[in-house]
């Protein structure tokens, strides 16, 4: 895990990812051992397309430092545009979490291929870090969840 | 509640031999999974997904009363499959069960133990927590249509074809060049038994045209696939020819008379000419001509032609003719679209473009072909034999600048070159290699036997070739400058004819015909298979199989055995004759919809419709693919894809941040 040198901050992290694209990438980061930190926990959807944002603000209110999104490239989408209708999505999705106190930085979208296993372990090891680096959700400690 | 649904759940947490257990402490995830709500049972095993471990399951099925089962194993992708049929063995509806990937996931990309530990009992106890929501599916079996889409004429579309057609399945060969053949009908010899190519290539074309099980579809491209696994719905459009095929003879008159003479070849990659009426190559399958519009002055420039058709005896040139589009129902589907020559081009140290005498390989392959623009006779454009030739290896592959992986082939079709050229002129031969990759049966004895033959190998990567001379008396002639890393020397070789063996790339289309039928590519651009060792030959979509080099790099033996095991594949499929609809579908809850149709504004299958009667949206569960579009789009939650649901995963998610 990744740990502050000030305290002992670990973020909690959800990823929503597809399970053509950047499931099969973390499982392809997984075959050939690349490590990343352990605070990623991740969920298999079908398709970025069916997150519904009450997902989203769900993993937030109950908790979550970070929530990442992986999606399959532009033009790749098993569904054809399921992708491109998440995306469509991001802004209001974004406003949300906003009007809940939680700063929209602590909201990822990324296309990882099947075939990007590296790019996998970059970016987990890249938002951790950034969520790492943001501290605690300010809004967590005013509500009562 | 009755007793199926009162959960009584069974977790079994996997060591996978060495890959799990001595990072994960799979004992301590088993002793603090035991002690959760509605765990009846939580044991580890050393491999879950062996038949003992499967039985361990049944047992406990059985004998326990599970009613819900939980596997920590590895990817659901390598064993859901197993352990919801080892579910359903035990009388158990497939869907009371769920997998945490605790290997790809946690033992194989976590360094520390005890954070391995942690992660795995939280994602385990996730997937408890899911599993309590699960809902028992069914399936549907559906008849499948007893055909074959193969996609791609070339060697590996052809035998895909054959073999296909041989089981007794009807086959449409769709390809989009006038002939079918692809690059091997280009060869003259193939490694490294020196085959004559067109000696085993040219029956094999006939035998396609010929087969009564195979619909040849040639200058025809596939336009759009629809539907699913057995029961897809493809669109081929044949493009214009505009040249009668039931009326043509294939005499060439047409030809022959053509006034339009100098375009260039594309099948003699352009070091001959032919006409605006043509077949790419006198052995073409079928042996009818196309018109290039482009170059036709009758089609293309609006002039006062029509030659063609004046000398054709059965009335068989027909400028007005149109696309036509023809709909097959076709049970699965091989993708054979095969691969294209990197063009040297922009690597500029090897002069290709600037200096006549570089040559490509698949330009050598032509000049060095007795059907090619010099009929077999290697000739520089001056005419002359050349006394020196250089073949670069490795051209545009194994290079971070270019193309990272091995194309394969290149080592073994230079050396064929060094031999034929050695026969053919008595040349001297030197090829400048980084590694010779000589890896299959004969491969190896044939790399000596050219070594004998006097060819010889400079291990070095070529820094540039130029035309600047040390020697006067080699004026006129290239120079090949290299690194010898063996003897840590640079050499600068005078030469007459340099040939860049270029790597291998993606066919130009790929990325469409991937679109259309929802493969992904790699980041070479080659279509990913489903698993690179235990499903080389199947992709992510059911009822599509891979053939060839549009996988990647391949040779002819390893394309045909692969087009082969793609039959296979198909035939298994079309002999069982039924196959199960995925239960993973989209439901829309009368009750709760509110009739505002944002469901089938967001469905890109147009499977959801509008019941007018009762004013909701109504799921037609042939069509819907459960892409949950729609269950994100719906602002009433009504609508939802069947095991993705609210609760489902929004258990998960609960459960994952405790």
């Amino acid at each position: 895990m990744v740990k502050s040198m000030s305290d002992d901050y670990q973020p909690k992290i959800i990823a929503l990812v597809c399970n053509w694209c950047t499931y099969t990438a973390a499982d392809l980061a997984g075959t050939s051992r690349l490590c990343y930190p352990s605070n990623i926990r991740m969920i298999r959807m079908m398709c970025t397309g069916m997150i519904d944002p009450k997902y989203i603000l769900k993993a937030f209110l109950d908790g979550a430092d970070g929530v990442f999104i992986g999606g399959c490239h532009p033009g790749d989408c098993h569904y054809i545009n399921g992708n491109l209708k998440f995306k469509k999505r991001m802004a209001g999705i974004e406003a949300i979490i906003s009007q809940f106190g939680f700063e929209e930085d602590r909201l990822r979208l990324r296309w990882i291929g099947a075939s990007e296993g590296p790019e996998f372990q970059h970016n987990m090891t890249d938002f951790i870090q950034t969520i790492q680096n943001m501290g605690p959700s300010p809004a967590k400690g005013l509500m009562v969840l | 509640m009755t007793t199926q649904n009162k959960p009584k759940i069974g977790v079994y947490i996997c060591h996978c031999g060495m890959n799990i257990a001595p990072k994960v402490d799979v004992e301590e995830v088993a002793r603090y999974i035991q002690e959760l709500d509605h765990v009846t049972v939580a044991r580890d095993y050393k491999f879950m997904c062996s038949n003992p471990g499967q039985d361990m399951i049944i047992n406990d099925i059985k004998e326990l009363g599970l009613n819900r089962v939980v596997v920590a194993s590895c990817s659901p992708r390598m064993h859901e499959k197993t352990f919801r049929n080892a579910v359903r063995t035990a009388g158990l509806n497939p869907y009371y069960f769920q997998m945490a990937n605790i290997r790809e996931q946690v033992s194989w990309v976590t360094k520390d133990s005890q954070e391995a530990t942690e992660k795995a009992k939280s994602m385990v106890a996730a997937a408890v927590a899911r599993v309590f929501f699960h809902q028992p599916l069914d399936t549907r079996e559906v008849t499948v249509a007893k055909s074959v889409l193969v996609i791609g004429g070339g060697i590996a579309g052809m035998q895909a074809a054959l073999t296909s057609a041989n089981a007794g399945y009807q086959v449409s060969l769709v390809e989009r060049e006038p002939s079918i053949g692809g690059h091997m009908a280009k060869f003259d010899k193939t490694f490294p038994t020196l085959d004559c190519a067109a000696c085993i290539m040219t029956p094999k074309m006939v035998d396609v045209l010929q087969h009564p099980g195979i619909t040849l579809y040639t200058w025809s491209e596939v336009e759009k696939v629809e539907g699913f696994i057995g029961n897809f719905e493809v669109t081929v459009k044949k493009k214009p020819r505009y040249v009668d095929e039931k009326k043509c003879t294939g005499c060439g008159t047409c030809m022959q008379k053509c006034p339009t003479k100098k375009i260039l070849s594309e099948f003699n990659e352009g070091l001959s000419f032919r006409t605006a009426i043509y077949t790419p190559f006198p052995q073409a399958v079928p042996n009818v001509p196309v018109i290039d519009a482009t170059h036709c002055r009758v089609l293309g420039q609006n002039k006062k032609c029509g030659v063609c058709a004046k000398f054709c005896e059965t009335k068989a040139i027909d400028f007005d003719q149109k696309p036509e589009f023809v709909t097959l129902k076709i049970g699965a589907i091989i993708t054979a679209t095969g691969f294209q020559a990197v063009n040297p081009t922009s690597l500029e140290q090897y002069g290709y473009g600037r200096f006549p005498e570089v040559y490509t390989s698949m330009e050598f392959e032509r000049l060095n072909n007795a059907t090619g623009p010099t009929s077999g006779k290697v000739l520089m454009k001056n005419g002359m034999v050349p006394k020196r030739v250089a073949i670069i290896h490795c051209v545009g592959s194994r290079d971070t600048r270019h193309k990272k992986y091995c194309s394969r082939v290149c080592c073994m079709y230079s050396m064929k070159f060094a031999h034929l050229l050695r026969e053919k002129t008595g040349a001297e031969v030197w090829e400048f290699y980084i590694d010779i990759r000589s890896p299959g049966k004969l491969y190896e004895e044939f790399y000596n036997r050219v070594q004998e033959e006097g060819v010889r190998f400079i291990r070095g990567r070529v820094a540039e070739i130029t035309d600047m001379v040390e020697d006067p008396g080699d004026e006129g002639r290239l120079t090949v400058i290299a690194e010898s890393t063996l003897t840590r020397r640079t050499v600068r070789v005078p030469v007459d004819m340099v040939v860049l063996s270029v790597g291998l790339e993606p066919a130009r289309g790929s990325e469409d015909i991937g679109r259309l039928l929802g493969l992904s590519r790699d980041g070479d651009g080659w279509f990913n298979e489903l698993h690179a060792k235990l499903a080389p030959l199947a992709t992510p979509i059911n009822g599509i199989f891979l053939a060839g080099c549009c996988q990647g790099p391949k040779d002819i033996p390893d394309t045909v055995a692969q087009a082969m095991g793609a039959a296979g594949e198909a035939i298994a499929l079309l002999a069982k004759g039924i196959v199960t609809t995925q239960a993973e579908i989209s439901r829309i809850d009368p009750d709760l919809c509110s009739g505002c149709k944002s469901c089938i504004e967001s469905c890109t299958y147009s499977a959801i419709r509008f019941d007018e009667a009762r004013k909701v949206a109504v799921v037609n569960e042939a069509l819907c693919m459960g892409c949950g579009s729609c269950a994100a789009a719906c602002p009433s939650s009504a609508a939802g894809v069947k095991h993705f649901t609210d609760k489902q995963v929004m258990g998960e998610i609960e459960a994952l941040l405790m």
